[in-house]
């Protein structure tokens, strides 16, 4: 494949595929121990009725109203879990479920009552991503990435998720030990005079935002299989956190990059002629990692594992 | 502040000396987690080099009160200080031994690495770990004996392993004040052996030490101090004249019979 029909078609949405992924599956990793996970779901979830909402206040889908929204959105739920869970004493994975099905499905009757013909938001839209559609038509080939006239006419979510990506990689390395320890043991790790509640809820805020970003990649609802699937599979094949996050990040971008390839050029090898959801097949991928550890990591049984003399 | 009159939740008036000079002092300690308050108006006073046990029947509110004393848990009332200052001021000279059943031992990290969890507060954020901490983390890796065990997964110890890892960790944490949660609960013959001799060792070099204790039958042998609680403080003061069957009986009411009072070795019935 020549330079000039990958740069412009394929490679900013693997760019934007690939740093979706590392910026999700970085917290997903505490989010997994903490058995949290299906946070990542509930955020994604919820974010909907924010951005449909952005839309409507603002007539467009520009970036940071739509992020505002949708921060927006996910800190109103976090704050209706936690009110559900303390005020009604009910457990926290029922009070999750009750918030993010009834805010998605809000989002969805929103999105579907309002006219939205304009511009590309729809259902499939908010479901899916748009992962296929981010290309840069500006570019003519590999001279274009230094290119400033051409470099102007990026997508521009690249940048954005971009800078979402060092800003969740910056808050995971300067809060790494107290979100260390505070995951392994809340108790000492208050004993020691870390606020764990406000860093719990700082994890789950970076989480939305790195959610929210993703978006535009993959839709709200495959964006969990990235949270999930990359430091699941990591936990199989290491003993130690500091590697668990390395193999996290490598198995977030083996699958976007692989899932991005096998969704635009796959069906093709197969003899078929229409691309697949690149979205789709990137959580596909991210799946088949993760079963794949699941049966030859080696660190698969921990407790109770022999212990070599 | 050396002579200060309190009133106690029994209503009689106590003086207190000195109360700066004390580890740990605390005063009107009240926990709710719910409509029931699960601890209710505690005083206690933690003397200076002493061995302590915190007794009680279960949901007495033994390990709340440790939490409480801790920060971990908000009270509703009550004040703590240690070392005649407030909790937060001091938490470098606190180390802490939580129950052991209450972590997730599955989580991917070495022992090495639990007890360099007990340098967070020298190292802060980025502080880098350098030879002279893994040689601190390994010296009290050592002094628990487990220093052939630095490179294992935690999931891989026994639980007696596991409780001597979190020693090792309170102990990186040079304190002069150490609160442990059932630290013999569902260890074996000798890890209690191990873990009393380090503790021991710690009171011989002018430490502090309070522990939630189970086993009524070695409080005599390990301790100087009692604290017996039943939701409220019941009696405090050394062990000689204040572990006495009366205060047991008061403090576990039915549910310890008679006879297995006399089966301890009381020193004063």
């Amino acid at each position: 494949m020549s330079g000039e029909e990958f740069v412009p078609l394929s490679l900013t949405p693997i760019l934007i595929g690939v740093f979706t992924a590392v910026a999700c599956a970085l917290p997903g990793n505490f989010l997994v121990l903490r058995k949290q996970a299906l946070i990542g779901d509930a955020i994604s979830h919820v974010v909907l009725p924010g951005i449909v909402v952005a839309f409507l206040v603002t007539g467009s889908l520009a970036a940071w109203p739509m992020m505002i929204g949708a921060a927006l959105a996910a800190v109103v739920a976090v704050i209706l879990i936690e009110a559900i869970r303390r005020l009604g004493r009910i457990e926290t994975g029922a009070a999750m479920g009750v918030v993010f099905t009834s805010m998605f499905a809000a989002g969805v009757l929103l999105l579907e009552r309002s006219d939205t013909s304009t511009v590309h938001l729809d259902v499939e839209h908010a479901l899916m991503g748009n992962l296929e559609s981010l290309i840069w038509l500006d570019a003519y080939g590999w001279g274009s990435v230094l290119d400033p006239i051409a470099l102007a006419g990026l997508p521009p979510e690249l940048p954005r998720i971009f800078v979402t990506m060092l800003g969740v990689i910056a808050f995971t390395w300067l809060f790494w030990r107290p979100l260390k320890i505070s995951t392994f043991d809340e108790g000492f790790a208050q004993g020691l005079g870390i606020r764990t509640g406000a860093l719990g809820m700082a994890l789950v805020i970076v989480s939305a935002i790195a959610a929210v970003a993703a978006f535009d990649a993959v839709g709200s609802i495959i964006v969990i299989a990235m949270f999930i699937c990359p430091p699941a599979a990591a936990r199989l094949m290491t003993n130690r956190l500091e590697r668990q996050v390395g193999w996290s990040v490598v198995f977030a971008v083996l699958s976007a990059i692989l899932g991005y390839v096998l969704a635009g050029y796959g069906p093709g090898w197969l003899g078929g002629d229409n691309a697949v959801s690149a979205a789709g097949m990137i959580a596909a991928v991210s799946g088949l990692i993760l079963a794949l550890a699941t049966m030859f990591g080696p660190c698969r049984s921990r407790t109770g594992a022999p212990i070599e003399a | 502040m050396t002579h200060l009159e309190l009133a106690t939740d029994h209503g009689a008036v106590v003086q207190l000396q000195a109360l700066d000079a004390c580890p740990l002092a605390i005063r009107g300690l009240t926990v709710s987690y719910g409509e029931k308050p699960a601890v209710f108006s505690i005083d206690a006073t933690v003397e200076q080099g002493s061995m302590t046990a915190i007794i009680g029947p279960n949901g007495a509110g033994k390990s709340t009160m440790l939490k409480a004393a801790l920060g971990v848990i908000k009270p509703l009332a009550g004040t703590v200080t240690v070392y005649g200052k407030p909790l937060d001021t001091q938490r470098h000279r606190i180390a802490y031994v939580p129950q052991r059943a209450s972590i997730d031992w599955d989580f991917p990290t070495r022992v090495i690495d639990v007890v360099l969890m007990g340098l967070y507060r020298d190292l802060g954020l980025l502080g880098r770990i350098g030879r002279k901490e893994r040689d601190l983390a390994a010296d009290c890796l050592d002094r628990v004996g487990m220093h052939d065990f630095a490179d294992r997964q935690i999931g891989q110890l026994s639980g007696g392993q596991q409780q001597r890892v979190f020693l090792a960790r309170a102990l990186a944490q040079q304190a002069d004040l150490y609160l442990l949660d059932e630290p013999f609960a569902g260890v074996d013959a000798a890890t209690e052996k191990a873990i009393i001799d380090v503790l021991k060792t710690l009171k011989a070099q002018g430490k502090t030490v309070v522990a939630v204790h189970h086993d009524l039958s070695t409080v005599t042998e390990y301790f100087d101090r009692v604290f017996l609680i039943n939701v409220r403080k019941v009696a405090e003061g050394p062990v000689e004249n204040t572990f006495t069957s009366e205060n047991l009986q008061q403090a576990y009411g039915g549910r310890l019979a008679t006879t297995q009072i006399d089966d301890l070795s009381l020193t004063a019935i």
